[in-house]
């Protein structure tokens, strides 16, 4: 090799030296130990349910890993979609809106023990509902909908409560306005708690009427809790980290809006060609071509409001993460769009690049969205930092790990939908997604891989008695938002 | 008075919720009602027994819709799997417990085949009960778990048990594989998956596509499983028809005839199979039963005379042999 080259080479360092906190916003030691008390629980969901995942992946390698009853494929899937969806995914938007909410209104978190109390009934119903599902015991329902209402209804009590907490807080606010952000987290919880007790009677839900419900929830649950609660929380994260207001007020207010009108109509195009009215699944596809207004509006705003800001790209180490999770909310979504029209539905319909759709959203949108949140928010409440180098790791394993899942799925998913439109017989379809199976399992070694260095980095985040950084200020300079 | 919005937080989050529920009623609450309201089950079909419907609670709780639909959509690529599903078809469908919803057995995913009409497709309970054991003792390449835990393993199986004849290469080393209630109930859940007529015929282009139009499409839908895409069958279990006599007969009768009626009890090779082979002249037309013999005549190494649909239809009209 070229001597110049490598000397080069080896003195470049692994890790570009990022910014070191320079503030410290919070002396609030009582919200501090609430949101790390989320985050914490957060993170081993985390661990826990991908761990889930990535054994549900080498099953697909190889089906006779083992005969034991509560491993069983069947059983174990559901454990994963619900510990990462009840688990990791809510339990860290919830606890990062706990810092939120109050820091956007400007006053203190209306009850700290509320919080405690939701994050108990939480964390309970996700334990419990593992349980059960292991047992067999399960709602029967389809997709989501697997944990029995008693497991169920203690998770929407912790959501119950931490909505009305949040409430007192917003109508206590010193602020003129409700920022923006508080719409989402607060609409969210509305929506979701309404979805909950709508799809969980059982009054209209005989025969058919399942399958109805069934749509409606599978795409609230993702379309009116996981969407806009990332999204509040990042009208504040984005901001807040480049040190600048949101781009344009007004695009958020119309993505809002149009948000709460499109996505709710659009849950039948899951049940495209099946017997489900007819009307209704257009009306799904007319709103799912819809859904490009929010989501440009969306996207839009936030890459206009980085713009400019290449050098908080470069020195920061959540922004990356936002960045990303900016990005894949464009392409997840626009993707869900094609895959909404008839044409195209039959082909993936069925297919695992639903599943690809799946883990581009809520793993390229919604937890790298979280990740930003959680790297930027912990030092700044904790003075104490993860190693540099493990969080860069972390985020090129998870950047790398979901290329290699989405596009592994992406391309078998097609294949497979083609070789079910040529009427081939089916074994064909199965014997030949074996290396796109494979493929994946590989990507998803490497996300859970940077799962473990997250765990790992929460842990060197987590605020210790002596600060690692000099006093943290009193109070930070009043600013807008 | 100002239309201040933003800053009243009732009337924004009142909003928010209003709206969603008038949505959520259009577009959930209504169409479901309706759906339970108007359809009702198809004259054809039957309720499920005690022991099928305990069966759809262990296809529940093992949690088999996650691989498979119950859902034919009407489209020509679905054909295969029966005739298009329509809300009938799911009307006596109930919810399971005072803790359990109405079983969802739409499914959402094709990692397996359709079942919506597997009691037609393969009816043989001892199949279904090997494939559950291990799928991989009928099925290869397959990527469905085994349930291991619905079988015991006994040495001396007490009368009256099912036994299970497990191929040797995945039987255990000792003692004999005996189905739990739970399998049985299972299996006979799966065995009244059959599509009810539905009246009038099904508006969808079925133009024949490999599977339901050739030979070797044919076989693979119906026949492979058993005797496998390969012709070798599977040893002591299913016969193989590569090189079987009875295939390589100059005259077809006798292969004709037992695919139109089935067969038992033959000693074949010098082996006896534990398991009948399904009649099926119901399930497939003239046309279909000479497409598949022809190609079972034909292929791996077989070469003798092929036959015609009229061929079948003499067969069909004389007595079974
Ligand atoms: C990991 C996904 C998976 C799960 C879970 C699963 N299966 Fe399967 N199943 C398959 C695949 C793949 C095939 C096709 C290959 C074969 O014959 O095994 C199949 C085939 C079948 C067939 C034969 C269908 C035909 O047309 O020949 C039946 C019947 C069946 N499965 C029943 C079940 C039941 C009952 C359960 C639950 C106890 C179940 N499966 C769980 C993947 C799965
Ligand atoms: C459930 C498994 C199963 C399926 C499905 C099945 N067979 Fe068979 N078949 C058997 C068994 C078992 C035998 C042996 C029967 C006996 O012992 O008398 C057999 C025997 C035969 C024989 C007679 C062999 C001989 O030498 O007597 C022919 C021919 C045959 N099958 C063709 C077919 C065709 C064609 C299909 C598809 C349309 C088919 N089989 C589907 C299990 C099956
Ligand atoms: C414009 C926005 C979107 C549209 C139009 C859309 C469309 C779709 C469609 C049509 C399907 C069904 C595919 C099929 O079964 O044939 C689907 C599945 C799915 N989508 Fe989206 N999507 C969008 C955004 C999102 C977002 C933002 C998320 C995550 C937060 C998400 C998560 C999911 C999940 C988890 C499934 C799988 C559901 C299941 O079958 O279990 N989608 N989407
Ligand atoms: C190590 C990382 C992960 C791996 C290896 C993994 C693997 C898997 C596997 C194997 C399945 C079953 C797919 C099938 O049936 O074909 C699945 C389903 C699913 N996973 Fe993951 N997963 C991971 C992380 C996540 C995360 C973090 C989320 C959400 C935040 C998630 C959400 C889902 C969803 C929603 C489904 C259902 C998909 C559908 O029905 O379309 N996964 N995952």
């Amino acid at each position: 090799m070229d001597p110049q080259l490598r000397s080069k080479l080896t003195r470049r360092p692994l890790a570009v030296a990022k910014a070191a906190i320079d503030e410290l916003i919070d002396d609030d030691h009582g919200l501090t130990t609430l949101v790390f008390a989320y985050l914490v629980s957060a993170a081993w969901w985390l661990v826990f349910g991908t761990l889930v995942g990535l054994y549900l992946s080498l099953k697909f390698v190889w089906p006779e890993l083992d005969g034991v009853s509560w491993l069983s494929f069947g059983r174990l899937r559901p454990i994963h979609t619900n510990t990462v969806f009840w688990g990791w995914s809510s339990h860290g938007m919830v606890g990062l809106a706990y810092y939120v909410v109050p820091r956007t209104c400007r006053r203190r978190l209306y009850s700290y023990r509320l919080g405690w109390v939701a994050l108990g009934l939480m964390s309970a119903s996700v334990l419990a509902g593992d349980l059960c599902l292991a047992a067999g015991i399960s709602n029967g329902a389809q997709e989501y909908r697997e944990l029995v209402w008693p497991v169920m209804l203690m998770f929407a009590s912790g959501l119950a409560l931490t909505l009305y907490n949040f409430y007192r807080t917003v109508v206590g606010r010193t602020t003129r306005e409700i920022y923006i952000s508080n719409w989402y987290v607060l609409g969210a919880l509305i929506w979701t708690l309404t979805l909950i007790t709508i799809s969980y009677l059982p009054f209209y839900q005989r025969g058919f009427g399942e399958t109805v419900i069934q749509g409606y929830y599978m795409h609230q649950g993702v379309g009116m809790w996981f969407t806009p609660m990332v999204l509040g929380l990042t009208y504040y994260f984005l901001p807040k980290f480049l040190n600048k207001p949101i781009y344009s007020y007004s695009l958020g207010v119309l993505a809002f809006w149009t948000q709460m009108f499109f996505y709710t109509m659009i849950g039948s195009h899951h049940f495209l060609y099946s017997p489900l009215p007819w009307w209704l699944q257009t009306v799904a596809i007319l709103f799912s071509i819809g859904m490009i207004v929010p989501v440009v509006a969306g996207t839009a705003n936030f890459l206009l409001t980085m713009r400019g800001s290449g050098h908080a790209l470069r020195s920061s180490y959540a922004v990356p993460f936002l960045l990303v999770g900016v990005v894949y909310y464009f392409v997840g979504s626009m993707q869900g769009s094609f895959e909404a029209l008839r044409s195209l539905n039959l082909l993936w319909h069925f297919s695992s690049y639903t599943v690809g759709h799946s883990h581009i959203t809520m793993y390229g949108f919604v937890s790298f969205l979280i990740w930003g949140g959680a790297y930027g928010l912990l030092p700044r409440l904790s003075g104490r930092e993860a190693p540099h180098l493990s969080i860069g790791i972390h985020f090129w394993l998870a950047f790398i790990g979901l290329m290699i899942y989405g596009v592994s799925l992406s391309v078998g998913g097609t294949l497979q939908g083609l070789s079910w439109k040529h009427g081939e017989p089916f074994q064909n379809s199965v014997v030949l997604m074996a290396p796109y199976w494979l493929w994946r399992a590989v990507g998803g070694t490497l996300m859970f891989g940077s799962h473990l260095l997250f765990g790992f980095n929460m842990w060197h985040m987590l605020p210790g008695r002596t600060p690692a950084l000099p006093e943290p200020l009193t109070q930070e300079p009043a600013r807008a938002i | 008075m100002q239309f201040d919005l933003y800053e009243r937080p009732a009337l924004l989050f009142g909003l928010v919720f209003v709206v969603f529920l008038a949505l959520s009623s259009v577009v959930a609450i209504a169409p479901a009602l309706d759906a339970q309201e108007k359809y009702e089950p198809l004259p054809a079909s039957e309720p499920l027994s005690p022991k099928a419907a305990h069966g759809l609670r262990v296809y529940i709780a093992e949690g088999c819709p996650v691989c498979h639909t119950q859902q034919v959509r009407s489209l020509a690529m679905d054909s295969q799997w029966g005739r298009p599903t329509v809300a009938a078809d799911y009307a006596r469908l109930r919810g399971m417990s005072w803790w359990q919803e109405t079983p969802g057995v739409l499914g959402s995913e094709r990692v397996g085949p359709d079942l919506s009409n597997i009691g037609k497709r393969q009816p043989s309970e001892a199949w279904q009960l090997i494939h559950l054991f291990n799928p991989r003792a009928v099925s290869p390449w397959s990527v469905m778990p085994r349930f291991r835990e619905l079988f015991t393993v006994d040495a001396e199986p007490p009368a009256g048990s099912v036994v299970v004849p497990v191929p040797q290469r995945f039987a255990p080393a000792e003692g004999k594989v005996v189905a739990t209630e739970r399998a049985l109930a299972l299996v006979a859940y799966l065995a009244s998956l059959k599509q009810a007529p539905l009246g009038q015929p099904s508006q969808v282009n079925t133009a024949p596509s490999i599977v339901t139009g050739t030979g070797a499409g044919l076989y693979a839908v119906n026949c492979a499983a058993c005797h496998q895409p390969t012709g070798e069958g599977v040893p002591a279990t299913f016969p193989p028809l590569k090189g079987d006599p009875l295939v390589n007969a100059a005259d077809a009768t006798a292969h004709i005839a037992t695919v139109l009626h089935g067969a038992e009890g033959r000693v074949i090779g010098g082996v006896k199979y534990p398991i009948t082979m399904p009649p099926f002249g119901d399930q497939l037309d003239d046309e279909q039963i000479a497409a598949i013999v022809n190609h079972e005549r034909t292929s791996w190494g077989n070469h003798v005379s092929t036959v015609t649909a009229s061929d079948v239809a003499r067969v069909r009209k004389g007595a079974a042999p």
